[in-house]
């Protein structure tokens, strides 16, 4: 069983009358690093909250190691998920309180102070994610990327089995996009720790996602390793967009150039 | 951004793993012990101060002779009336508090929310209706008590659950409930005997003159199993502070928490109101201070805020008492004037901190 690690089966869920998830599967096996890429409105988001269970399933199933998440109290749930969103929510704490947040799930109920435990942890993951000198600042101090890697660390304080990174990077400059999706493949290669993004980019989605999933109106249009998934073919029929693909010299995966329009007049003179 | 040195990265994560645990936790018990010293400090003082002359000096050996008007003075008049100050205080401003976690707004409380005035409303009709006489005292309590809830109730499905946390309206909402209550309040009094009439004008001008000892008893036990309640929710309430959302994802059921919340302040408001009537603001002004002093850490605000309402309803009561004496000033005119131009400042400086929340 070590390959269904995590499986959605005909994941059905929406809001109200609109839009909905159309009987979305997937299976990821331990220690995966998977991207969810496709269109803005094509359910990404979606999928997302219905894993976590911020939008409740209207028919099939999510299940983490044999274990229905739907069936879990949030607390359970929170120790086995964690979600890094767009923009990080923050409030004028400093970054340790913040993430010390993270071991919110593992508290007592007459426990007001965290544990040592609790604080060797959050400052494992704030050296790791490189913002422990900043652990005395308000979050609201921190650049936007700085702010991210806080999230990231306490995302990682609560020890969880699966990471949902909801486009963690989209906007934020190169060297910290880099930094932090460096960071993400190390824990990933390094723990186990099964990761699974939503990632706009598809340049950056084919160089760290080992596998990747293409939504469109709902459904997966298709999911493979990158360079089944990222053909010119499928991004033109999902995108609406010609491009032009090569692989990356140094690491072999896809690359995917852009035509402007008047390149393309060009091409057809 | 990974340290250079794995050894000296070892030292700063030894030592400042173990400093963080001890700093807060000394924090918390120095910052409770200080403000119990101050609120000590301001009981003593105000039992001095009065018609009768009794000096700080006098106090014990009047307690310990137990007999005499002076023993009568401070065990049946002063004793009860700081208890009294200092529940209804603290109950206000630790509603205060818990209100502005869960509407993460630091200009939410029982009084700007029309929560008061809804218990205000039920007491009233619990009066005219005789129930304090037929049933028994403790109607009042209860009837406050369902005020406050079918007005948080209210305040909740018109401004907050629909369209979002969207405060102006709410804020609004809880002025026009203040309105409709007052009104309704007027009403009751028009109609009813005139008997009925001066019950409600003698309770609803806020005072501390409370002759029931059995009320007082409700009041104080209440505020502090209301403050013991709250700490289970301290850490939850730091972490509604980044949103719903968020709060459920880091393990929070959030819905769960801000139901009992919600229960738990209309509790605290609805016995004070019952007891004090209307004092508004105690519960905007206490926990602003706190948060400048002490940071917006619940674990910090929620004793702070109870500690330091306790405080400033003894204080102010001290100055009711005296200004103008030998007559008395409503409480609430002391706690409304500062509140009020409170109020206003806040709201003038919320646009530069209202993106990150309170």
């Amino acid at each position: 069983m070590a390959s269904d690690y995590l499986v959605i089966d005909k994941l059905c869920c929406g809001y109200g009358s609109g839009f909905s998830l159309k009987e979305v599967s997937l299976t990821l096996s331990k220690g995966s690093f998977a991207g969810v890429i496709g269109p803005n409105g094509s359910g990404k988001t979606t999928l997302f909250k219905g894993i976590s269970g911020n939008l409740a399933a209207r028919s099939g199933s999510v299940t983490l190691q044999n274990t229905r998440l739907s069936e879990l109290i949030q607390r359970e749930k929170a120790k086995r998920v964690a979600v890094v969103s767009q923009f990080p929510d923050v409030a004028d704490i400093t970054v340790e309180d913040y993430v010390l947040m993270g071991r919110l799930p593992y508290r007592e109920m007459f426990q007001f102070f965290e544990t040592r435990h609790d604080i060797a942890v959050a400052h494992k993951f704030m050296r790791l994610t490189g913002i422990l000198p900043h652990s005395r600042k308000p979050m609201t101090q921190l650049s936007g990327g700085e702010q991210q890697l806080a999230a990231i660390a306490q995302a990682l304080a609560q020890e969880p089995e699966l990471l949902l990174m909801d486009e963690p990077t989209s906007h934020l400059d190169i060297t910290h996009q880099v930094q932090i999706l460096n960071l993400i493949q190390r824990l990933n290669h390094e723990t186990g720790l099964t990761v699974l993004m939503i990632i706009h980019d598809l340049n950056l989605a084919a160089e760290y996602c080992d596998y990747l999933v293409m939504m469109d109106q709902g459904r997966i249009y298709q999911q493979g390793t990158p360079s089944e998934v990222l053909t010119y073919k499928n991004i033109e029929e999902v995108y609406k967009t010609v491009v032009v693909t090569r692989n990356n010299p140094l690491s072999g995966k896809p690359a995917i150039f852009l035509v402007s329009e008047s390149v393309m007049r060009k091409q057809r003179k | 951004m990974i340290h250079p040195t794995k050894s000296r990265d070892v030292i700063y994560f030894v030592s400042a793993k173990k400093d963080a645990m001890n700093r807060k936790y000394a924090r918390w018990w120095l910052f409770t012990l200080a403000g119990v010293l101050l609120l000590v400090v301001a009981a003593v003082f105000s039992l001095t101060v009065g018609e009768a002359d009794i000096s700080l000096r006098d106090i014990i050996p009047v307690l310990g002779g137990k007999e005499g008007m002076e023993y009568f003075i401070l065990t049946e008049i002063r004793i009860p009336r700081i208890l009294l100050a200092f529940a209804v205080g603290g109950s206000l401003s630790l509603s205060g508090a818990i209100l502005q976690g869960i509407f993460r707004n630091p200009l939410v409380e029982p009084y700007t929310l029309g929560i008061s005035g809804g218990a205000a409303l039920g007491v009233a009709l619990a009066i005219v209706a005789g129930l304090h006489l037929s049933i028994g005292v403790i109607m009042l309590p209860l009837s406050g008590f369902t005020g406050a809830m079918a007005t948080i109730f209210l305040v909740s499905l018109l401004g907050f659950l629909r369209g979002g946390a969207d405060i102006n309206k709410m804020l609004l909402i809880g002025v026009m409930i203040s309105f409709v209550a007052s009104s309704s309040m007027m009403f009751l009094m028009s109609v009813t005997t005139s008997e009925n009439m001066h019950g409600i004008v003698f309770w609803i001008m806020g005072s501390l003159d409370e002759p029931n000892q059995m009320l007082i008893r409700l009041t104080l036990i209440t505020s502090l199993a209301g403050l013991g309640v709250s700490y289970l929710f301290a850490r939850p309430l730091n972490a509604l502070r980044l949103g719903e959302t968020k709060a459920g994802n880091l393990g929070i059921d959030s819905k769960t928490t801000i139901r009992i919340l919600f229960l738990l302040a209309s509790l605290l408001t609805g016995i004070s109101v019952s007891v004090a009537g209307v004092i508004g603001f105690a519960g905007l002004v206490i926990p602003h201070l706190i948060r400048i002093v002490a940071g917006s850490d619940y674990r910090f605000l929620l004793m702070g805020s109870f500690l330091g309402g306790g405080l400033f309803l003894i204080l102010s009561d001290v100055i009711a008492r005296t200004i103008i004496a030998p007559n008395e000033l409503p409480i609430g005119v002391i706690t409304g004037m500062a509140g009020g131009i409170l109020f206003i400042v806040v709201l003038y400086n919320i646009r530069s901190t209202r993106r990150h929340g309170i």
